[in-house]
């Protein structure tokens, strides 16, 4: 876009945009906008559509096995709902001239990434659990944030997917209850299932601030609202009352609360392993994206038939 | 293989009940039109959000052109003659 | 000869367990679908199926009157216990063996419950009217597709062939009618199977004939789903869909 306009002009407009961004006006699609600016959102909303549709098998691993009628409907209903979200934000993202073809070889190909949370296994019925409970509760903190991000097309997909995911952590929430009230074989498989998923959680908002590459840009145009830590910070204060009430312990030894702040200090978490799952060494990583190109390759022939019925078509009614 | 195709592009437009206007929803990708409209339903009409799709090609949308906004748009500011506060009313009058 | 309650039971369990195991087919596809929206469409046709099916075993559990609930139904049975139609569990295969199963079975379903309407049984005939909704809605989705796969590339058109060629035999099933619906059609309650062959027959043909496919000739037809008498897949789903309600017997989740 515009590669052909004068400096001049550019700089002209470089400033009517920052200007008119801070004055908290939305960007829509066809409007001028630096090409950094245009890039940092592909990159984000891509990833975080890659991340609802990865995020579709872990959980996905136990529809078959949901063990009551309520339990697979809510499950199913939960997994589509995440399909639902890849899919506004993919249209989100088409709307910056990248196709949704491009996106899903980024993803095929490691070129771009998808939230780190979904490379770890659901080893028990648990986990499905923790996973509304904890990973949509983490994921819903930083939704809500981004409902006033300044991109037009963003904000309004956000909008819709903190509506639709209001159930998603509560019926998460309310499988960790019922185990906790269930027989003695459920709450362990609860508390395993907290033990192994808190801190996984944790990681989803990201590197300290301190530490985070990207945030500048992103807070002067107002893509990003609130820094990781902050997010963070709410999501724990919200989560370890919910935990207390059903008999659940928080895994770290040195999480308590901080009169001063208002705020829960919680132990330092490991990073060493958050940057391993990021590059590739997580248990599921491999799996996921085989798993994705697999239901693509095999689906490549059905949109081929898809396309060729319309030709067909379009020569029938000329 | 040849090269990937995750078929066409299409705006949704829901109506949420009779009376109302159909809003913009979304997109969704689709081959033909009564796959689009299925496609539009099954995504955008799950909790009963609807009583009416429309589904539109992509590429049929004329928008125009923010650069243009200044000669669309500007121009409609100073006809204040065309809302109501600019009229006086007589003292006493009612509002009809 | 059993009593109408216990006929009625039998029946309603029968449609329930069509539901319930197609509905688990279905959920396989899940994150699996050849597109991100078909994924999303054959996940909806998936909860209407879990919704029917916990409809009508909460009233074969209320008409058994042993105060079991829709999930006993559902999660506690053995292999020879569920008396859904075979074709309700054939493996989803690829797309075109789905939409092949979703053809031939919700075509069906819709003279099965355009029937139903008219039972004498008054629950038969409510849940009927609101199944035929989303069974309309099924069959459209199915027949859309089978036309866009029959008349679409070559490979797609072989692959349409092959699965409705595969599945023919668990058609004939269908249209079975034994001692209980016989019992009911004589009371006017159940749904005269053998009547809706014909129907059945022509719209499936001109489905295949607008997707340019042939309507098989092979005339063997596979039965005992209705006497629990199953193909080897079932006993494979029950396994896993049952792990946990076995495995904890005394659990609530
Ligand atoms: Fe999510
Ligand atoms: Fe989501
Ligand atoms: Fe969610």
């Amino acid at each position: 876009m515009s590669i052909n306009t004068a400096p001049a002009i550019d700089d002209a407009r470089l400033s009517k945009f920052e200007e008119s961004v801070q004055r908290g006006d939305a960007v829509e699609p066809r409007d001028w906008m630096p090409e950094a600016y245009r890039r940092h959102l592909i990159r984000q909303i891509s990833q975080h559509a890659h991340s609802e549709v990865i995020g579709m098998q872990p959980e996905g691993n136990w529809i078959t096995r949901a063990p009551s009628i309520r339990a697979k409907q809510i499950l199913l209903a939960k997994i589509q709902d995440e399909g639902g979200h890849g899919l506004y934000l993919y249209s989100a993202a088409e709307t910056l001239g990248i196709s949704r073809e491009e996106m899903i070889e980024q993803l095929q190909t490691g070129k771009a990434k998808y939230s780190n949370i979904f490379n770890y296994p659901t080893l028990t019925w648990a986990d499905i659990g923790a996973i509304g409970w904890l990973v949509d509760g983490a994921a819903i903190v930083n939704q809500v944030s981004l409902q006033r991000t300044s991109y037009g097309p963003y904000s309004r997909a956000m909008v819709r997917i903190c509506k639709e995911e209001s159930f998603h952590q509560r019926q998460g929430y309310e499988i960790m209850a019922t185990m906790m009230k269930g027989t003695p074989e459920q709450r362990e498989m609860a508390q395993d299932a907290m033990n192994r998923w808190w801190w996984p959680s944790l990681m989803m908002f990201g590197p300290h601030d301190s530490d985070s590459p990207h945030s500048s840009d992103a807070f002067r145009w107002k893509i990003k609202r609130h820094s990781n830590d902050e997010l963070r910070t709410k999501f724990i204060d919200k989560t370890v009352q919910q935990a207390e009430v059903i008999g659940l312990t928080i895994p770290d030894p040195e999480l308590k609360w901080n009169e001063a702040t208002g705020h829960y200090d919680h132990g330092e978490i490991n990073w060493e392993e958050f940057y391993r799952v990021i590059q590739g060494n997580g248990q599921c990583n491999k799996q996921r994206i085989a798993h994705h190109k697999k239901a693509h390759n095999d689906g490549a022939w059905v949109r081929a038939a898809a396309e060729a019925y319309k030709v067909k078509q379009a020569v029938k009614n000329n | 293989m040849a090269t990937d195709t995750q078929l066409d592009l299409w705006e949704v437009f829901i109506q949420s009940r009779n009376g109302s206007h159909h809003m913009h929803a979304g997109s969704v990708h689709a081959s033909d039109r009564k796959m689009a409209l299925q496609n539009a339903r099954d995504i955008y009409t799950r909790r009963g959000e609807g009583s009416s799709i429309w589904v539109v090609p992509a590429n049929s949308i004329v928008a125009s052109n923010p650069d243009d906004a200044d000669m669309f748009f500007d121009p409609a500011d100073d006809k204040v003659y065309r809302h109501p506060t600019f009229y006086v009313m007589p003292e006493g009058a009612k509002q009809i | 000869m059993a009593n109408i309650n216990e006929l009625k039971y039998t029946y309603s369990l029968r449609i329930a367990d069509n539901a319930w195991i197609l509905s688990h087919r279905l959920s396989e596809w899940c994150s699996n679908g050849p597109l991100l929206e078909e994924d999303l469409a054959l996940t909806n046709i998936a909860l209407d199926l879990i919704g029917r099916a916990q409809t009508f075993y909460n009233y074969a559990a209320q008409l058994e009157g042993k105060g079991k609930t829709a999930d006993d139904l559902a999660y506690r049975r053995n292999e020879r216990q569920y008396y859904n139609n075979l074709l309700a569990e054939m493996p989803n295969g690829n797309f075109a063996d789905t939409i092949a199963r979703q053809l031939l079975m919700s075509v069906y379903e819709y003279y099965f419950f355009m029937s139903l309407q008219n039972s004498k049984d008054e629950t038969f005939a409510a849940l009927a009217v609101k199944t035929l909704k989303e069974v309309k809605y099924h069959m459209a989705h199915a027949a859309d597709w089978t036309v866009r796969l029959g008349d679409g590339t070559e490979e797609s058109h072989e692959k349409a062939q092959q699965a409705i060629d595969n599945l023919w035999m668990y058609t004939g099933e269908l249209f079975e009618a034994d001692e209980t619906d016989t019992a009911l059609i004589a009371q006017g309650l159940g749904v005269d199977n053998p009547s809706l062959h014909s129907l059945w027959e022509t719209h499936i043909k001109n489905v295949l004939e607008e997707a340019t496919l042939r309507l098989p000739t092979a005339d063997y037809m596979q039965t005992g789903g209705r006497k629990g008498v199953h193909t080897e897949h079932l006993g494979h789903m029950l396994g896993e869909m049952q792990y946990l309600q076995r495995a904890y017997p005394d659990a609530k989740w």
